[in-house]
């Protein structure tokens, strides 16, 4: 992946080459829905159609080294830290060609040789083992941060608790991004927080706290920056409260009936950052279809891969559980 | 393996406390955290000296935060580490369980060999201390249930140093219960240096041609102490020492010479690790048994408090009972 300007600011190009990859993802996950509505993907799979900004923001602005740990809601950032799409859809397949051999699926993403230490089915899953691997860093000294992902459900878990005070007790290189969507599942957040700023979760460790728009690419690339040089220069950890919308149910044919149409069709008509980043860069019907048919085109292809991958053997499910 | 040369007698505490320096002097990857561990040394004096010896980079305090503390080994691992996990009591690994079973375990597996995480959690376990509930657990078959977690207690101090130094070489994650009765009052002689005793190795404790007697922990002095009593009847006192891997041949071979086997487990009795024995020997030892697998265990009941833990705990008299019944069936 090309690697953007340095000092956090973006040129016109860079803003395209993230609405290419924005893009792609959509279209990635829009495709995972059409096959799972074909009765070709089996469930249980959580696209992040609304959240793509948060995903290439932050990933565009870590550098070679850095590692992240994702969520269940993990096709963005796995594309975004650089898998590749034949790899990742092979993977929904189950096939042996998939970023985990085919034994991890939608929720157990792993991708090592890219920085990419996992999804995770388990909500809170990732923080404490980013919490540990960056004070590795710490204690070897090495000029890289960790990064973890995870949603503003996560932040009612205990390992979130414990994770955050151990890293600002550590002084550890780690970003922690909770992407608020404002739904733990169906339940929404007012429902499961009891205060309205997420991220007084993080001041309370005396963690430094930055908010940003999780719809404006370039507002996540750059608060992203900032974190990840704070946290680099040894300055402690950052908790990053990105404010997002999910565009979609929680999974894939979730009827969504705790939810009003009225609210979801204006989030939609309102909240989609591909759609902010098009009108910002002001991008012709022809730029867009341009870029939108060549991502379309390498969507297909990592469908025609994945079917035509190899299928994991019963057997081989008995191998790799000890060395 | 151990070393050519010098024994000295420890007790099993100061033989993991021996281990612990031995490994980390040996290896600048092994580290060891967990609470109380550094400026204390720990609560039973494990790991009291690293702290000074090797720095606050390779034994460190953590807050009261078990999947914290688990959780965080992951990570260390993930970026080259050796970590040593402590679990102050038994029962305080709980909250660290959700983290071996939901990841630990997996990780290797998931990511087709890809990842290796060789993390040890060490724990004092079990009764008999006339300490309050959840400090006298006996956890051990949740872990050897948890795929891709082996499982290893020892009895001895010399196995207590051997187990202890071969889970920190292992490339797997290894969970490793020391009998806390016995800390400091089982004492024997303990190879100076480093010492490994490998895992999915039992110990034959004591030889004999009657009956066989199987335990792990603390309860192989039970055993021991039974086969005493039993001085007209030859015993094989057979020490598991390591649940999983599991040396399914020495479990057999006794059976075959015995055919009569009682199993002691101090665990709550319903699908304990006996329970798993008795299933190995009714599928593969059954022409050889003369009569029925017995098991001696504690109940299925919270630990006791201290004025009745005595009646929970299997006794000698109890394994004797057993072991009269089955000869004479």
């Amino acid at each position: 992946m090309a690697k953007v300007e340095q000092k956090g600011t973006l040129s016109k190009s860079d803003l395209r080459e993230f609405f290419r990859e924005m893009l792609l993802i959509r279209r990635f996950e829009e495709k995972v829905e059409e096959r799972f509505r074909a009765g070709e993907l089996p469930g249980f799979l959580h696209v992040a159609i609304g959240q793509e900004a948060v995903a290439v923001g932050v990933c565009r602005a870590l550098e070679e080294g850095d590692i992240i740990a994702s969520t269940h809601r993990a096709h963005g950032h796995t594309l975004a830290k650089g898998t590749t799409p034949n790899e990742l859809m092979a993977e929904l397949y189950g096939k042996m060609e998939g970023c985990s051999h085919g034994y991890g699926g939608s929720m157990h993403l792993y991708d090592i040789e890219r920085g990419n230490m996992g999804a995770n089915a388990v909500v809170g899953g990732g923080l404490p083992a980013i919490t540990g691997a960056a004070l590795s860093f710490k204690l070897r000294g090495e000029p890289r941060v960790g990064v973890a992902f995870f949603g503003d459900g996560a932040t009612n878990i205990g390992t979130f608790h414990e994770s955050l005070n151990l890293a600002q007790l550590w002084q550890v290189p780690a970003v922690f991004v909770c992407e608020n969507n404002h739904w733990a599942e169906s339940t929404p957040s007012w429902q499961h927080m009891p205060i309205e700023d997420i991220s007084q979760r993080a001041v309370a460790y005396g963690m430094k706290a930055v908010k940003v728009d999780g719809q404006d690419v370039e507002a996540v690339y750059k608060a992203a920056r900032r974190a990840l040089e704070h946290a680099r220069g040894g300055k402690g950890p950052v908790f990053l409260a990105v404010n997002t919308f999910r565009l979609v149910g929680h999974y894939i044919g979730d009827p969504q009936v705790y939810r009003s149409k009225e609210e979801l069709e204006e989030t939609r008509a309102t909240q989609d950052p591909i759609e902010h980043l098009r009108t910002k860069l002001e991008m012709s019907a022809d730029e867009v279809e341009e870029i939108d048919s060549e991502v379309k085109e390498i969507v297909e292809g990592a469908v025609e891969f994945a079917k035509n991958g190899t299928d994991p053997k019963p057997e081989d499910a008995l191998k790799n559980i000890y060395a | 393996m151990s070393c050519e040369g010098h024994l000295a007698e420890r007790s099993i505490v100061e033989a993991i406390n021996d281990c612990l320096h031995v490994e980390l002097e040996r290896d600048s990857s092994v580290m060891v955290l967990g609470e109380d561990v550094g400026r204390s040394g720990g609560v039973f004096r494990a790991t009291a000296g690293l702290r000074d010896r090797f720095g606050p980079d390779r034994c460190f305090d953590t807050p009261l935060a078990e999947a914290g503390i688990l959780g965080t080994a992951v990570g260390l691992c993930m970026a080259g580490w050796r970590p040593v996990c402590e679990m102050q009591y038994d029962a305080f690994s709980y909250p660290c369980l959700d983290q071996l079973i939901t990841h630990v375990g997996r990780y290797r597996w998931r990511t087709g060999g890809k990842m290796e995480f060789p993390i040890v959690v060490r724990m004092p376990y079990g009764g008999g201390v006339r300490a309050p509930e959840l400090h006298d657990d006996s956890p051990e078959t949740y872990y050897v249930h948890t795929p891709g977690v082996k499982v290893a207690i020892p009895s001895t101090p010399a196995d207590a140093k051997g187990i202890l130094a071969a889970a920190i070489r292992d490339p797997d994650p290894v969970v490793v219960l020391e009998p806390k009765l016995h800390y400091r009052t089982s004492k024997g002689d303990v190879p100076d240096g480093e010492h490994v005793v490998p895992l999915g190795k039992a110990r034959l404790a004591r030889e004999g041609e009657d009956l066989t007697l199987v335990a792990y922990g603390s309860m192989v002095a039970v055993c021991e102490a039974a086969a005493d009593a039993l001085d007209d009847v030859s015993v094989d006192v057979l020490d598991i020492r390591s649940l999983k891997p599991l040396d399914e041949e020495a479990l057999l071979v006794s059976a075959a010479k015995t055919g009569r086997v009682v199993i002691v487990q101090e665990a709550p009795r319903t699908c304990g690790f006996a329970a798993e024995l008795a299933a190995i020997l009714a599928e593969k030892a059954i022409l050889d048994l003369r009569g029925p697998v017995l098991r001696v265990t504690g109940y299925d009941v919270p630990y006791p408090y201290w004025q009745i833990e005595d009646a929970y705990m299997p006794s000698a008299k109890r394994v004797i009972a057993a072991a009269r019944r089955l000869l004479d069936f």
